[in-house]
């Protein structure tokens, strides 16, 4: 025991986890099981690391434990079966276990990560399994970040895992053909976690998990095991060129601070230089998608010193790029406000009628939002108003009702 | 998505105190399993059944900031009688699960089909609309 805790050796053991669960879950061929296993060894490496210090071999010591924990399964499995048979050949493989540590390959981290954003998962569960499996997190961890009990995020986590046993799925790397299928998938829960994070680290939750943190910490490791493809250098682009926007985007009172209205002094400089360096890199490199093109947009916000300098020609091109490359009413959302900066909100209230008829977003309360807020700019305050109001009824986010409500009322008393 | 899912129902004098004991034993087991089902699931964040109205009292603020309680006189309104606060993928899971609970069984084992007011809880925007 020789090193003290600090955030360098919390960082340790989340890194830690995900190739340890692999070696174990390739030794003892049982995902679930194994995956409960290290869950167990994360939780005592948490509880006895910080005071008692590191051990001097952590990898090993979080092998040994969640070993401790397979063999116990196993027995009690066994003992439950009463197939003596199998008792050889298991603790044979429980004998050996040191050994595992020689089989830890860097891959496994990819392995799980494919495994967790398994298509047959829905969203909410893909996300919770990936946090605890790639990530290291805890349950209580997990259901901290999304505000349920601890008991239901186990619930969550359990099933998710029965249907990927169901499904059948081998323990390996998909092969290349699988691959292109899968990795959206993958991405997707990457964005999730940070969106989540992102839209909920407002209000009286500050002492909540921060996932947008974690979310960029993810896609990193995802970024060094495949680092030759464009989307995955976007996606990390994207979240680091948003993240750096964070700390100009909610006010003293945490009410949110629209993009024109932001102090970019506030702004992360670093982040951005980074972000700015990956998208470039990554356009380079062919293939453009839906997040080089999204990363590509927030760069180009984040390169304009004051808002008035942002250069809205450019992001209407690129909005018009991503409207051929992922179609989608939020897109023709910020198209539309896109075209009224640069051609003037008459031409922006034009676009928006094409979502009248969309029934994803006709009743949406972003529409009523976009609308308001060009409305004003043609100086028709009386229906600006209406359609702030309707905006406000309509969102189920607390600051944005907020600053709806009180885009209504500054008019309403103007 | 969470959502609060409250059961509005039992005025007075059609309460489920009234009821032969088989079909309240059949109630009560039935809303027993719609709790561990949703546990289960991975969806429930709390559940609460509330007491009588007869426990209930109305509160305002007298003129020195103290409280002026009242009665509630249960035979005038529909009452909540307990609610569920769940955590669930989409609004047709949450109608889904409303449904349900609706068409629990009352006297005789019929279904009650009790208006269920289903309200999305605020947090975050979706962040899935692209």
């Amino acid at each position: 025991m020789t090193k003290k805790w600090d955030a360098a050796a919390e960082h340790l053991l989340r890194e830690l986890a995900p190739r340890v669960l692999g070696a174990v879950a390739r030794r003892f061929r049982d995902f679930s099981s194994a995956e409960d296993a290290v869950q167990e060894a994360m939780i005592a490496a948490f509880s006895q690391w910080p005071q008692e210090g590191i051990p001097e071999n952590p990898r090993g010591w979080l092998i040994q434990v969640a070993c401790r924990r397979m063999t116990d399964q196993v027995r009690n499995e066994i003992a439950r079966r009463e197939r003596e048979t199998a008792v050889a050949a298991e603790t044979e493989n429980v004998a050996s276990l040191l050994d595992i540590e020689g089989d830890m390959d860097p891959d496994d981290t990819l392995v799980l990560l494919f495994m967790c954003c398994h298509p047959a998962l829905n969203p909410s569960s893909a996300i919770a399994l990936t946090l605890r499996a790639v990530g290291g997190l805890t349950t209580a961890e997990i259901a901290n970040a999304f505000l349920v009990p601890e008991a239901t995020m186990a619930q969550r986590i359990s099933r998710a895992k029965q249907t990927i046993k169901t499904s059948g799925t081998p323990f390996r790397l998909p092969s290349r053909q699988e691959w292109t299928g899968r990795l959206p998938a993958v991405l997707h829960v990457l964005y999730l976690i940070f969106s989540e994070g992102y839209t909920s680290s407002i209000g009286s939750h500050l002492q909540r998990f921060d996932l947008a943190r974690e979310a960029i910490r993810l896609t990193r490791n995802t970024k060094t095991l495949i680092p030759d493809n464009p989307e995955v250098a976007g996606l990390l682009a994207l979240m680091l060129l948003t993240d750096a926007r964070r700390a100009a985007r909610t006010g003293p009172g945490e009410e949110l601070i629209p993009l024109d209205k932001q102090n970019r002094s506030l702004w992360d400089r670093v982040e951005i230089s980074e972000g700015i360096e990956l998208l470039t890199a990554a356009l380079a490199n062919g293939a453009v998608g839906l997040y080089q093109l999204q990363a590509a947009i927030a760069a180009v916000h984040d390169e304009a010193e004051r808002a008035e300098d942002t250069d809205w020609p450019q992001i209407l091109a690129l909005y018009e790029l991503l409207k051929r490359v992922s179609p989608g009413p939020m897109v023709t959302l910020n198209h539309a406000i896109a075209a009224a900066m640069v051609h003037g909100p008459a031409e922006g209230l034009q676009l928006l009628r094409a979502l009248d008829t969309d029934p994803r977003l006709a009743t949406h309360y972003r529409l009523a939002a976009v609308r308001g807020h060009l409305l004003e700019q043609t100086g028709d305050y009386e229906a600006a108003i209406k359609h702030y109001r309707i905006a406000a009824a309509g969102t189920t986010n607390i600051p944005e009702r907020n600053y709806l409500m009180t885009q209504a009322a500054r008019l309403a008393s103007g | 998505m969470k959502y609060i899912l409250m059961m509005n129902t039992m005025k007075s004098g059609q309460g489920v105190p009234e009821w032969p004991r088989k079909d309240l034993q059949a109630h009560i087991a039935f809303m027993m399993a719609v709790d561990k089902e949703l546990h289960e699931r991975g969806e429930l964040v709390s559940a609460e059944g509330l007491s009588f109205p007869e426990n209930a009292k109305l509160v305002r603020a007298g003129k020195d900031g103290r409280p002026v309680t009242d009665g509630i006189f249960p035979e005038s309104k529909e009452f909540l009688a307990g609610f569920w606060i769940i955590d669930v993928e989409s609004p047709q899971r949450a109608y889904e699960i409303a449904a349900k609970v609706s068409a629990a069984p009352g006297p005789g084992g019929a279904p009650l089909n009790m208006p269920i007011e289903v309200r999305p809880i605020m947090s975050g925007p979706p962040p899935e609309m692209l």
